[in-house]
């Protein structure tokens, strides 16, 4: 099936039922699994109760055995959890995360830290491109980076750190495409310059299915609007250029409380017909 | 020629060999590759199919029987697939299965295909005693898939419901497609939905003025 079907339904993962009360109450449960499994859910299904935002905060800090043996997976899932749920009170200690010995909480708190919108990460995102480009190299037998640089770059852009512009440019030059999307993507939203946005249109003609994805997941997050026929005729699944297309209608959908549609606007739906 | 392109088909060994090969037959145009294209449907091979299902589409009348025979009792995958094509092809004989796909069909991409399809079946087909019958039905349908809980079926639905609305011959249920129209309008909580609906909204009254 398609790309965005391959995640399973949530009934299936956890193979039991919660109430947002049990949710709250595992959390501080003494089996491990379930409080893993009760922070993803409670980030699945947007629980903003207080207490959901606090016990995740707590659990962020929670040091433990398995802490100290290197396994931070409940922190990546709180982390995610705390993204979804729009509470700046997270903001904190998302950025103490940014220090994490662990790649994925580092990660998993740059993107929450992205998507909670909070100018005041903006410092400690910077601190990880220190270095530049020399820095950004893989580490020895692992599959990332030293940090995770794309989210990070991402997240400066979405937080419109135009203090960050010298940093971000140099890694349009990175060796990992994927990074080169990032600062694509950031310094378009950082400078309103086509000529990133155009960087990323033709990163739709790579020969990486995996690349055109991504690419075509930057392009419908900045909204970039030249890029819309583009995108009608990459080769990816439908159902990615869709949720491209929407991201680029809705954000050049200014007008709507006037009842006015622009051409441009009515050209992207046009197109977004053609593929369903 | 065309036996030649089918032998292709069946002893490709890689995916890639496989979608150069099911895209030459479709691009014979030959209504005896039909039986070979509904089997592609069913090898799990994602490239192939979207190939497979667009040369079905093109071949359009002649493959809808032939696509409504193998979709009972057949692997769910290739079922997908066949919506799809059927939702392409627009011949009111698959409109049965269209209906009930846009609504209960498990996958999103499956609904939104479906839905889509109702909007664009080729209604001069149908005898004209079943007409007004089948449309209601449909509208029905789509009214009920623009509630769906995914953003895209419910904007399927909606350009569903204005391809319709223009088509009809008799709709007694336009005030109630006009007034769902200004209900998204107002109160969906996808904005690209909401866009859609005023441009349903917009082109309707622009076609029948």
């Amino acid at each position: 099936m398609e790309y965005s079907e391959l995640g399973a339904p949530p009934e299936m993962i956890g193979g039991e039922s919660l109430t947002v009360e049990m949710a709250i109450a595992n959390l501080r449960h003494e089996d491990y699994s379930l409080r893993y499994y009760a922070a993803w859910w409670i980030g699945r299904f947007r629980v903003k109760e207080p207490e959901a935002i606090a016990g995740l905060i707590a659990a962020l800090e929670e040091e433990s055995e398995l802490t100290r043996s290197g396994d931070y997976s409940l922190q990546r899932n709180v982390a995610r959890a705390l993204g979804k749920l729009e509470d700046k009170r997270a903001v904190p200690g998302l950025i103490r995360c940014l220090e994490c010995s662990d790649y994925y909480v580092r990660e998993a708190a740059v993107q929450a830290l992205e998507m909670l919108g909070d100018r005041a990460a903006i410092p400690s995102l910077v601190k990880l491109l220190e270095g530049g480009l020399n820095a950004a190299v893989r580490v020895p037998g692992k599959p990332h980076l030293i940090q995770p640089y794309d989210a990070v770059i991402e997240a400066l852009g979405t937080l419109g750190a135009k203090e960050a512009i010298e940093l971000i440019a140099p890694f349009l030059d990175h060796f990992v495409e994927r990074v080169q999307y990032a600062a694509a993507r950031a310094m378009y939203q950082l400078t309103g310059n086509n000529a990133y946005g155009d960087r990323l249109v033709r990163a739709l003609l790579g020969d990486d299915l995996q690349l055109r994805r991504s690419a075509l997941m930057d392009l419908g997050a900045i909204g970039y609007l030249p890029a819309a026929k583009a995108i009608a005729e990459t080769l990816a699944e439908n159902s990615l250029k869709l949720i491209a297309l929407k991201g680029i209608l809705e954000n050049n959908l200014n007008q709507i409380q006037s009842r006015s549609l622009s051409d441009q606007t009515i050209q992207v739906m046009t197109l977004m017909d053609s593929l369903l | 020629m065309v036996i030649e392109l089918i032998r292709a088909v069946e002893k490709a060994d890689s995916a890639n060999g496989l979608l150069n090969a099911v895209k030459a037959l479709t691009e014979a145009g030959s209504d005896s590759a039909i039986p070979t294209l509904i089997a592609v449907l069913g090898y799990n091979n994602p490239g192939a199919a979207v190939a497979a299902v667009d040369g079905l589409i093109q071949l359009g009348e002649a493959a809808v029987l032939p696509l409504l025979e193998q979709l009972d009792g057949y692997n769910y995958g290739a079922r997908a697939w066949a919506i799809r094509a059927l939702a392409g092809i627009g011949d009111p004989r698959g409109l049965n299965i269209l209906l009930d796909a846009a609504v209960n069909d498990f996958a999103l991409s499956v609904r939104r295909a479906a839905t889509r399809g109702l909007g664009t079946i080729h209604w001069e087909k149908l005898p004209p005693e079943e007409l007004v019958d089948a449309q209601l039905k449909a509208c029905q349908t789509l009214l009920q898939a623009s509630q769906d809980p995914e953003w895209v079926v419910r904007y399927a639905a909606v350009g569903g419901l204005q391809a319709l609305a223009v088509e009809a011959l008799k709709s007694n249920w336009l005030p109630e497609v006009l007034a769902r129209f200004e209900e998204i309008i107002k109160t969906d909580d996808t904005l690209a939905v909401r866009a859609r609906a005023m441009l349903a909204n917009q082109q309707f009254f622009e076609l029948s003025s």
